[in-house]
């Protein structure tokens, strides 16, 4: 990273990484081949961070990273103060796909979580229909009211997606990962989720990290945005976004807003031409 | 709607049609009845011997079922096992593609020495002969699972056993349903070829003894009801599948 953080030390730090290098395997690090390196990252509770670079830059493998998916190669993650050790349960997911399962109902597709994670899973059966109430009124917040009880394939691709969301938000984790959710949904689709994703982080102030290639999206939606170079993986800028909040999509058309675009993907074009002489 | 209507009809349509050129073929070139029967004379011979057909019918439809049984349980184990780990999947596959392509009639003298003439052969060719499609299908719905899926119950702490029985097992059930359709058919099959020669009783039996004795029209009546009762089967597989499994049929997600 460029620039370094040099806020208080004794800040509680909701995610914290101290220099992270990961390699895939064994062969791969004694080669120094590393999938993402020295990353340093200190991200405020229920703040709202972007990351934003070329495909196949690493993002996702820092996903798998700050959920305990996978333990990095050297360094050292916190996550509300605890080192990881292990799959995080406070964390829930959404990907580009919404994967949703078709025998499931809407309904029952955003319950899959409850079955399965611990404490909701043991009282699953006796507290049903309190999980049921719970998994309606999530959905009707975001605009699917009437449609709990349709099948997945019954859905559009963006009403599955918001159904996809629910889903990674049902057991109410304190740190929501986003991976280009709304990469296949179309311009005004798109917007339309930007701000149900908002509205909903504005209300429950959980951790968001978004990694997306749109840098319009990053901008609006995030307090800081991340840039990322690819191979090797690493945090090339840090950019905090002042746009007032509560943000508004006409936010967007302003010169401001654009200039922090502008500038976003001027550093993405560095990175890309600096690779491009790198490997000619 | 029309088009629709034709379409429904048009098997039997064209079962209809066969059968007449048939008949219209051997009675033009008086064919020997004893050569090629008409399809007269196997529905005269049908309603003579209706009696004896539907008893050997009866054991072969039961021994079938019996052997089509067991395929479906260690079809399904077999297919858990290899479909959920892939160690399993890479030592027991290959084998079973081996024996997979073994003629299945070929084990009928062994089974014979073992088991001796009777139900024993029957139920164990039609299990032998079945139970791969089975365990094939069920393997490639369990092994065919989104990694993203995969991850997202993951990070909530979810066991290889929860994914298996949340997503795998479901997943399978269309698949699952296919194979079942696929493999009563071949279930008849090899219950028909063991009969032939290791057992006294069943469509099999009677297929050679009628034939033995020159009797082409109840061996060619015998054969028809062995078609029957396979077709029947499939198409309550069939029905079956489409209303436990309609959310395969639909066109799923929507990418």
């Amino acid at each position: 990273m460029t620039t370094t953080v040099h806020d208080d030390k004794a800040a509680p730090w909701f995610v914290d990484f101290q220099d992270v290098w990961l390699a895939y395997n064994e062969q791969l690090l004694q080669q120094n081949h590393f999938a993402v390196e020295a990353i340093d990252l200190k991200v405020r509770q229920g703040e709202f961070i972007a990351i934003v670079g070329p495909s196949g830059c690493g993002k996702s493998t820092f996903m798998k990273l700050t959920t305990g998916l996978k333990m990095p190669s050297m360094g050292k993650i916190l996550i509300d103060g605890q080192p990881v050790t292990g799959p995080l349960k406070i964390s829930g997911m959404a990907f580009q796909a919404p994967s949703l399962l078709p025998w499931r109902t809407t309904v029952d597709n955003v319950l899959l979580p409850l079955e399965i994670v611990e404490p909701y899973r043991s009282q699953f059966k006796a507290k049903r229909a309190e999980y049921v109430e719970r998994a309606r009124k999530l959905l009707q917040k975001v605009g699917l009211g009437g449609y709990e009880d349709k099948f997945p394939w019954q859905l559009s691709g963006g009403m599955q997606q918001r159904a996809s969301i629910c889903r990674a938000l049902i057991h109410e984790p304190k740190m929501l990962l986003l991976d280009e959710p709304f990469g296949a949904l179309d311009a005004f689709t798109r917007e339309e989720l930007w701000c149900i994703l908002r509205d909903l982080w504005t209300e429950q102030r959980f951790n968001v990290i978004l990694v997306t290639h749109d840098l319009r999206e990053s901008v609006f939606l995030a307090d800081t945005v991340y840039v990322m170079s690819k191979s090797p993986g690493r945090f090339v800028v840090r950019r905090e976004i002042e746009l007032p909040r509560p943000r508004d999509l006409e936010v967007t058309y302003t010169q401001k807003f654009s200039d922090i675009v502008h500038e976003l993907r001027g550093h993405i074009g560095a990175i890309r031409q600096t690779g491009a002489h790198t490997t000619a | 709607m029309n088009k629709k209507l034709i379409e429904m009809w048009a098997p039997w349509i064209l079962l209809v049609v066969l059968i007449l050129l048939w008949q219209i073929l051997c009675s033009a070139l008086e064919v020997s009845e004893f050569i090629f029967p008409s399809p007269w004379r196997i529905w005269t011979q049908f309603l003579e011997f209706k009696g004896i057909i539907a008893a050997h019918a009866w054991r072969t439809f039961w021994v079938t079922m019996v052997g089509f049984g067991i395929a479906i349980v260690v079809g399904v184990l077999l297919g858990f096992v290899i479909g959920s780990s892939r160690l399993a999947y890479a030592a027991v596959y290959p084998l079973m593609t081996g024996f997979n392509a073994l003629p299945k009639a070929a084990f009928v003298p062994i089974l014979v020495v073992w088991f001796g003439i009777g139900v024993g052969p029957a139920i164990l060719t039609a299990f032998l002969i079945s139970f791969f499609p089975i365990m094939v299908n069920i393997a490639t719905g369990l092994a065919t699972l989104e990694p993203e899926l995969e991850d997202v119950l993951r990070v909530l702490g979810a066991k290889r056993w929860d994914v298996l029985v949340k997503v795998g097992l479901p997943r399978s059930m269309p698949y699952f349903y296919g194979s079942l359709k696929v493999a009563i058919t071949l279930a008849f099959v090899g219950t028909t070829v063991s009969e032939m020669t290791a057992a006294n009783e069943g469509i099999g039996y009677l297929l050679i003894s009628a034939g033995s004795a020159m009797q082409m029209g109840l061996a060619f009546a015998g054969l028809l009801v062995v078609g029957a009762m396979a077709m029947v089967m499939y198409e309550l597989f069939s029905v079956i599948e489409k209303h436990t499994t309609a959310w395969a049929h639909r066109g799923s997600q929507g990418h």
